[in-house]
């Protein structure tokens, strides 16, 4: 959590979003652009053409060592000892007790170098537990947070942007989830092909003091500066999680529908493994639905969801969907009420609003040709 | 854009278009700017009551929503139906188009409180971003 009496920290993009007329908020402890334009508008240019976004609040620490996979093994509910160099998974971080710390993101750069992407909510917390747990292992941490920028470009016309800039040999080798290292402009980058918005693209690393003239090329390149305003609608079209919204440590990832990051049959010793054997076994008792409103009004997370007058669950994300133009929403329900077509009612601060099951999730890009 | 010299402004960031005994209510340019895209306006019917400075309604962004007060005390008589379908009327013309109520006004003395453009400028200026 932010401490409010801490001082709000910037990106090294910070002076290219008032350049460019952002309205800036706080956001996890940083000052960050939450819009340019309009949300919608960033959100279309995302959907529809290309845009980025500066994720560098997000943590980095790179993890070396002849034991650094065992080690991110230790910490991750996903078999990190499945990757080979240059590629990428997705993974939950958990408690003894299976509750989730954060959501991760883990690369292999070769076999002794890995990159272990965390939420900028979360990155003091999972700096110390990674620190804590490193003990024992032949792994140190390089923090690299502060020290490189990150930036997320995102939408269907995102590859064809990097192609000019970063050279279509490295572009195009990376299939989804596949990552790799660089130059450009003299300067070593790092490129995964993985985002936020459900939109194809990649995420780059490059050093904090060559963040900002790479912002500055791609948006002379036309790329479209968009803002949390608009990632959180394209996550939530996407029905990507966000930590602290839709799980937190008093979640665990079965009931989030991370089922398929947590790996129990390698055998392997991890943190929190004793505990989702056995809440694997048991079942949950709520479960992550989609809903899309049947009516006027907005969804937002924390509302309650109602079935036959008694109170179901909560709304964890909730919003405005500008592709499907109305309002949706995830949130926890028993699982019996999070069958698609079912029907729920949410108190909109007093009002109630009539929504339906969904699949998950809202908005799937259409396939390439 | 510039407040509107004849119009009232609240604290709140609601203006308000007096003409005889008629009142028309909609929020200030300022306010939809930081609101950000709006996509959802829910308006009380006509013939409902307003009092000055409470709530009569609510507008959502695509991040947040806002409760809306009024500046006038009287009953609704007209609302601005093109709203409904296009909620972003009011980014996009927040004094004209973006219109929300006509009210017939109750309490004429109440409108001395109301801040003028000047004053409502001074106000922004004093208000942290």
């Amino acid at each position: 959590m932010t401490h409010p009496s801490e001082p709000l920290l910037r990106t090294c993009l910070y002076e290219e979003h008032v350049r460019l007329g952002a309205k800036i908020v706080p956001f996890a402890g940083y000052e960050m652009p939450v819009r340019y334009s309009g949300d919608i508008e960033e959100h279309k240019a995302v959907r529809q053409r290309v845009g980025m976004f500066d994720v560098s609040h997000m943590g980095r620490y790179e993890v070396q060592g002849t034991d650094a996979v065992r080690f991110l093994r230790y910490i991750c509910t996903w078999d990190m000892t499945r990757l080979a160099p240059g590629e990428g998974h997705y993974a939950a971080a958990c408690r003894e007790d299976g509750g989730i710390l954060d959501d991760v993101y883990v690369f292999a750069l070769t076999p002794e170098r890995y990159l272990i992407v965390v939420n900028a909510s979360n990155a003091p917390k999972m700096k110390a537990w990674l620190q804590k747990h490193m003990g024992g292992f032949d792994a140190r941490l390089i923090d690299r947070h502060a020290s490189t920028a990150m930036i997320a470009v995102q939408g269907p016309e995102a590859l064809l942007v990097l192609d000019g800039l970063l050279g279509a040999a490295l572009v195009r080798s990376l299939r989804p989830r596949r990552c790799g290292e660089t130059e450009w402009r003299g300067q070593p980058v790092f490129a995964s092909r993985t985002g936020y918005t459900g939109e194809d693209g990649l995420e780059l690393v490059i050093a904090a003091d060559a963040g900002p003239e790479l912002w500055r090329a791609l948006l002379d390149a036309g790329v479209t500066p968009s803002g949390l305003g608009a990632r959180d609608t394209l996550r939530l079209e996407s029905a990507l999680l966000l930590y602290g919204n839709d799980m937190d440590e008093e979640t665990n990832p079965f009931e989030v529908g991370l089922d398929w990051v947590v790996t129990l049959a390698d055998g392997a010793d991890f943190i929190g493994r004793d505990a989702l054997l056995r809440l694997k076994e048991a079942g949950t008792a709520r479960e992550l639905a989609c809903f899309k409103a049947e009516d006027r009004g907005i969804m937002r997370g924390h509302c309650d969801i109602f079935h036959s007058g008694q109170r179901a669950g909560t709304i964890t994300s909730g919003g405005y969907s500008p592709t499907l133009g109305g309002s949706i929403g995830m949130g926890l329900v028993p699982p019996a009420l999070a069958a698609e077509g079912t029907e729920l009612t949410v108190d909109v601060r007093g009002k109630p609003l009539p929504v339906r099951v969904v699949p998950r999730p809202f908005y799937k890009r259409p396939k390439k040709e | 854009m510039p407040n509107p010299g004849d119009l009232k402004y609240t604290r709140e960031h609601e203006w308000v278009r007096i003409e005889g005994d008629t009142g028309t209510i909609g929020i200030t340019d300022y306010a939809q700017d930081q609101l950000g895209d709006i996509v959802y306006v829910d308006l009380p019917a006509v013939g409902a009551a307003l009092t000055y400075l409470e709530k009569f309604g609510e507008i959502e962004s695509v991040k947040a929503v806002s409760e809306l007060y009024s500046p006038v005390t009287g009953e609704v008589i007209e609302t601005n139906a093109a709203l409904a379908d296009n909620p972003q009327l009011v980014n996009d013309a927040a004094f004209g188009e973006g219109w929300m109520l006509r009210v017939r006004l109750t309490n004429a003395g109440e409108l001395d409180q109301l801040l003028s453009a000047e004053q409502y400028d001074d106000f922004l200026v004093s208000e942290p971003a």
